[in-house]
């Protein structure tokens, strides 16, 4: 059996472990030793895949294995892996692996929560590591479904409206991923031959004429382009991530968001080449308007969980972005972005749930001067606040120069100056932070009750840690995991020219 | 000289160290540390300095070394961005005045910070400062120097916002950083543009073929300008807000909330000259577009006489100094402007740039150094709190009137050799720019001389709260120091070592310029003398004479008032707010009603489904009878 199944394995494994604890206890040694288990695995993979590369094999996807599942449609379970998914699994590992920390004290129904939160994780790994449309679309359905729960049972605000927008919006970009991933299975072989699910062998035959590719290189963008929150498709986001649950807002804005970018890469633009350089200019527009479009949304909201999440519409648009440049630099700048608009968000909503769970309010207006009684936590969101405005050593800088300097590589100058356009979200986005920062941790404290109040404890620290020393490292040492990425573009890439 | 690495490394290490361990460690540990890491930084910076011009010149020129070059992240085949050392005349100069500043800094702030809560967290940012300004002026190509650049702001950021508390630093700290970056995007898109052309971020081969940018964009205009016209203005956008020129100095005034030796340190003598040394770096290329270096001299000219008439009329000291440093940037600014790369001796103004910005780097420092004295004593920034401080303070009275001198531009001081080769230089390209600057130094004596008789002549001191004293031996000694290099700098050969071509230029004096500035300066100190000697209204009468003139002039002239303006009533009000709004009430509204109207839609026709037999019956004979209907007529 191939190992990237474990991905899959373990967290089943970690239901059932789940299912039979008994208590808090119990619930935390199996959520902590999975998780754990998970990143290891994690990192092995990556510390594989490069020794494979370096001993020159030059597949394009690695460690592949297949499985029939249902023959009358050639459904395969197949999976594989290229420096991309890695990148992507390594991430989700390493949020699984803090939001466990982050939700120690979960109440109620700890032992539910735990398990909706690892079939959510089941979901995440096993579309990263498939490649077979119909699995990898049954994955992201399994991703999708138990947010409905999360937030409906757990979260706190407008839960039940929140839920329901956010089910609601991700299931209509699924039916029209549905017909997309339909559309290309029916036109996946030349005439003759058998069709296919596998993408890899989709992408060999490139058969999709160029009529079809007009008209499903929409669907599927669109489809995904609404987890990814492309405007105008992101109002789930703000409500959804106000009324979540801490952890899950963390795997939601760190995860979840990230399925959307790279299915937008793996499915729409490796697919559909043709349709994709015809097409990108009109998903161009609409991804520089997010960009803007979220930063300056972020500069008026005063709950801080709204901030982050038009936050994220502004970074995840960047991620869409930078997809649609359809060269190497730029797109290896976009799952750059995802990984560090991933680990960064997670650690704000992190550190927004643990504000709250003190503060009782994540209105700005309500607090000040949290420094001086929190200094801890303080710290933390302001290196937050400084990932997220791109302070070079830290993984913001890297992934949006890359971003920047490959998108302005492009010949035309149209392209040129919707760079110039996104390149302005620097400064509004510095806006927005320090305004934050300046409102919430500075200054006097605004509510006197806030001063009994008491500083991270080791699981919010350790938590906060593990993503802050994640996101230094990427910003001090990008080197090798942009070529880890780049090296994978370079398939996709010719394909595109 | 591999060893430069550590130049950068220590007071990264001492960062790293003093952040983490932060309380852990005695304040005065972590001061004594800070300290340390910082004077072997000097040493080795001046030991870099020595071996560098004790080299044998190659053609004239000093060679330039790269040490240490190592590839961070590459992008693409030819754009990669490198981290390393590059030493040539001008960063050689500029790793000497920054450590020397940094450690008598460091040294200072022993006594001026004492027993202030935070004091670890404050080493550690001057050591992290020391860091990116050292990066800064080493770097190898232009986007290592965005990165350091972006870290100088950041640690100017938490440095001015040292006192988190007082909500004026947080407003300055907030401002500093948001103007600031806002001028780096117009440096980001240069850079953008320029490697885009260029195909390279490497200093050495961009000022080895300067004209690369201009063939390789083959004549693409915009708005009128060329494309390389264009590149090199916004990266000088990038420069101009660092260095606080017109109109982005706005955040430099209020960047004096920080503590004084920060203000001594970063906006005085080194983060904010970086737009000086930008456009130095990249003298070569700018070169090929002169009508960017007119707009560089308009804009320092325009700067310097603006903020030498703020200058005149403020009344707290560290803004009277902070106006000053704007006025003297944009000195080094317009210098740099009117050169030119042709020859030695239209590359004077560049010379005279780079000899400015190392004698003011010094003065400047000793100036705030001695300011922060002052408010140390008497517990205030505003002049009229002061007066007759001679007698309290003889250390600083002493130091602060040569550096007063210096600045003025009265010999044998440091100021005014190389001012006067800044004057001689822009007299020579036009007698236009030559005179205005001869106005704006002697604005500069003027206000610098009333600062001076405000504060330690003018009343007596009212001695009944409590009586000023002289500042601890901790910030008398860098005082010292930094007067005694004040007194000698004027005299180092500085054209023989750095210079527009690197050749051995000899400085000589113009007799005519130097005599018309020294005789202006005398006369604006003679005027200060007579104005503010002793306590007097003639200031007072004047005042009131030109009221709206004084008035405006204090204001600043409404910049920031404009800058309000625009940033809150319009982005704020007419951008951000209608699109949140929009967001809220037509994005999401039009989501809603998708929902809405299902559920309305539903509602209604569920009555349809209503269980009912008879109901059933009716509806199966109604659409029967249509059905039948519509049969009949088509056949028909």
């Amino acid at each position: 059996m191939n190992f990237l199944s474990l991905f899959v394995l373990i967290p089943i494994l970690m239901m059932a472990g789940l299912a039979i604890a008994r208590n808090m206890k119990e619930i935390r040694t199996v959520a902590v030793t999975f998780s754990a288990l998970q990143l290891g695995l994690a990192i092995y993979t990556v510390f594989k895949y490069l020794s494979e590369r370096i001993a020159g094999n030059t597949e394009e996807m690695l460690f592949q294995a297949s499985m029939m599942w249902y023959e009358p449609l050639n459904i395969h379970y197949s999976v594989g892996v290229d420096g991309i998914s890695i990148v992507m699994i390594l991430l989700t590992a390493i949020i699984v692996f803090a939001g466990v920390f982050a939700s120690w004290k979960i109440e109620p129904l700890s032992k539910e929560f735990f398990l909706w939160l690892t079939l959510l994780s089941i979901g995440v790994y096993g579309f990263f590591i498939s490649i077979d449309l119909f699995t990898m679309f049954m994955f992201y359905e399994v991703a999708l479904i138990p947010m409905y729960l999360l937030i409906g049972v757990w979260g706190s605000g407008k839960k039940n409206y929140s839920a329901m927008k956010l089910t609601l919006m991700l299931m209509g970009g699924s039916a029209l991923l549905m017909l997309g991933i339909l559309g290309i299975y029916y036109h996946s072989a030349p005439e003759g031959q058998p069709l296919t699910m596998n993408i890899l062998e989709i992408a060999n035959n490139n058969a999709i004429p160029h009529d079809w590719q007009y008209f499903l290189f929409p669907l599927t963008f669109v489809g995904f382009g609404i987890l990814g929150a492309m405007f105008p498709f992101h109002t789930w986001s703000p409500d959804g991530h106000a009324s979540a649950p801490t952890a899950v807002s963390m795997l939601h804005a760190g995860v979840l968001m990230k399925l959307g970018g790279y299915g937008c890469f793996r499915v729409a633009i490796y697919l559909m080449p043709f349709a994709a350089q015809e097409l990108s200019w009109i998903f161009l527009i609409l991804t520089g308007i997010s960009v803007v479009y979220g930063a300056f949304s972020a500069c008026v909201q005063t709950d801080l969980k709204y901030i982050n999440a038009y936050s994220s519409v502004s970074h995840c648009g960047l991620v869409l972005f930078a997809i649609l440049m359809l060269n190497n630099t730029a797109m290896t700048g976009a799952v750059m972005q995802m990984l560090s608009h991933g680990l960064m968000t997670a650690l704000f909503f992190a550190l927004i749930g643990m504000i709250y769970g003190r503060t009782h309010t994540r209105d700005i207006r309500e607090m000040g001067g949290l420094m001086q009684i929190m200094p801890f936590l303080s710290v933390c969101y302001v290196i937050a606040g400084l990932a997220s405005l791109g302070l070079p050593g830290l993984s913001g800088f890297v992934a949006e120069m890359t971003i920047f300097v490959g998108s302005f590589q492009h010949t035309d100058t149209f392209h040129r100056v919707f760079t110039i356009v996104a390149c302005c979200s620097i400064v509004i986005t510095a806006v927005y932070i320090l305004r934050v920062v300046g409102k919430l941790l500075y200054g006097a404290v605004q509510d006197e009750h806030h001063r009994q109040l008491t500083d991270a404890t080791w699981w919010e620290r350790l938590s906060a840690v593990t993503l802050i020393i994640c996101v230094a490292a990427i910003g001090c040492f990008p080197g090798w995991i942009s070529n880890l990425i780049s090296n994978s573009l370079n398939a996709i890439v010719e394909r595109l020219s | 000289m591999e060893y430069t690495i550590f130049i950068l490394l220590l007071p990264l290490a001492m960062f790293l160290l003093l952040g983490l361990l932060d309380t852990k460690l005695k304040p005065r540990v972590a001061g004594i540390l800070g300290t340390l890491g910082m004077t072997v930084c000097t040493a080795l910076a001046y030991y870099t300095a020595y071996l560098f011009f004790t080299q044998s010149r190659v053609d004239g020129v000093y060679p330039s070394h790269t040490p240490v070059n190592y590839e961070w992240l590459r992008f693409t085949e030819h754009l990669h961005i490198d981290l390393g050392i590059y030493l040539d005349p001008i960063s050689v100069m500029m790793l000497v005045v920054i450590t020397t500043v940094s450690l008598m800094v460091h040294i200072y702030s022993l006594g001026y910070m004492h027993g202030e809560k935070g004091f670890q967290r404050y080493y550690a940012f001057l050591s992290l400062f020391s860091m990116s300004m050292l990066g800064l002026v080493v770097a190898t190509n232009i986007f290592q120097m965005y990165i350091f650049w972006e870290l100088v702001g950041v640690s100017s950021y938490l440095l001015i916002g040292f006192y988190y508390t007082k909500p004026a630093a947080i407003a300055a700290s907030k401002k500093a950083f948001i103007v600031t970056r806002f001028a780096d995007l117009g440096f980001l898109i240069g850079i953008l543009i320029l490697s885009f052309f260029t195909k390279t971020f490497d200093f050495a081969t961009l000022t080895a073929n300067p004209s690369a940018i201009i063939t390789e964009s083959a004549g693409m205009t915009f708005m009128g300008c060329s494309v390389a016209s264009w590149a090199l203005a916004l990266i000088f956008m990038g420069g101009a807000g660092k260095s606080a020129m017109f109109p982005l100095h706005i955040w430099l005034p209020d960047a004096m909330e920080g503590p004084t030796p920060v203000s001594a340190l970063i906006h005085a003598a080194t983060m904010v000259v970086a737009g000086v040394y930008l456009v130095a770096r990249l003298f070569p290329v700018y070169c090929v577009t002169p009508e960017v270096l007119d707009l560089i001299t308009t804009v320092g000219a325009i700067t310097a006489l603006y903020a030498a008439i703020v200058a005149c009329v403020q009344t707290d000291i560290k803004r009277v100094l902070a106006f000053s440093t704007i006025s003297q940037i944009a000195f080094m600014i317009v210098a740099l402007g009117v050169a030119s790369d042709t020859d030695l001796h239209a590359g004077l103004g560049y010379m005279a740039s780079m000899f400015h910005l190392f004698t003011h780097a010094m003065f400047k420092a000793l100036l705030f150094l001695g300011a922060g004295a002052i408010i140390h004593a008497v517990h205030s920034n505003e002049m009229s709190e002061m007066g007759g401080l001679r007698k309290y303070m003889p250390i600083t009275h002493i130091t602060f009137l040569i550096a007063c001198l210096a600045i003025a531009g009265i010999p044998p001081f440091s100021g005014f050799f190389s001012k006067d080769e800044i004057l001689t230089a822009v007299m020579h390209k036009s007698t236009f720019w030559g005179i205005w600057m001869t106005i704006v130094a002697g604005l500069t004596a003027f206000y610098m001389f009333r600062l001076y008789f405000r504060i330690f002549w003018w009343k007596e001191t009212d001695c009944s709260h409590h009586t000023p004293h002289e500042a601890p031996l901790t910030m008398t000694l860098p005082l010292i120091f930094l007067a005694v290099v004040t007194c000698v700098a004027g005299f180092i050969p500085f054209g023989e070592l750095v210079s527009v071509n690197g050749q051995p230029y000899h400085i000589h004096l113009d007799m005519s310029v130097a005599t018309t500035s020294i005789i202006v300066a005398v006369c604006a100190i003679l005027l200060a003398t007579w104005m503010y000697l002793k306590e007097n209204n003639k200031p007072g009468n004047i005042e009131k004479a030109t009221s709206v003139l004084h008035r405006a002039a204090y204001r600043r002239f409404y910049i920031d008032e404009i800058y309000l303006f625009i940033t809150h009533k319009i982005i704020f009000n007419l951008i951000c707010r209608p699109i949140a709004w929009f967001d809220r009430h037509i994005i999401d509204g039009t989501m809603d009603m998708f929902a809405n109207v299902t559920q309305c839609v539903s509602a209604r026709i569920k009555g349809l489904q209503s269980g009912s037999v008879q109901g059933y019956v009716w509806l199966i004979l109604i659409g029967s009878l249509l059905v039948a209907t519509i049969t009949i007529c088509c056949c028909l």
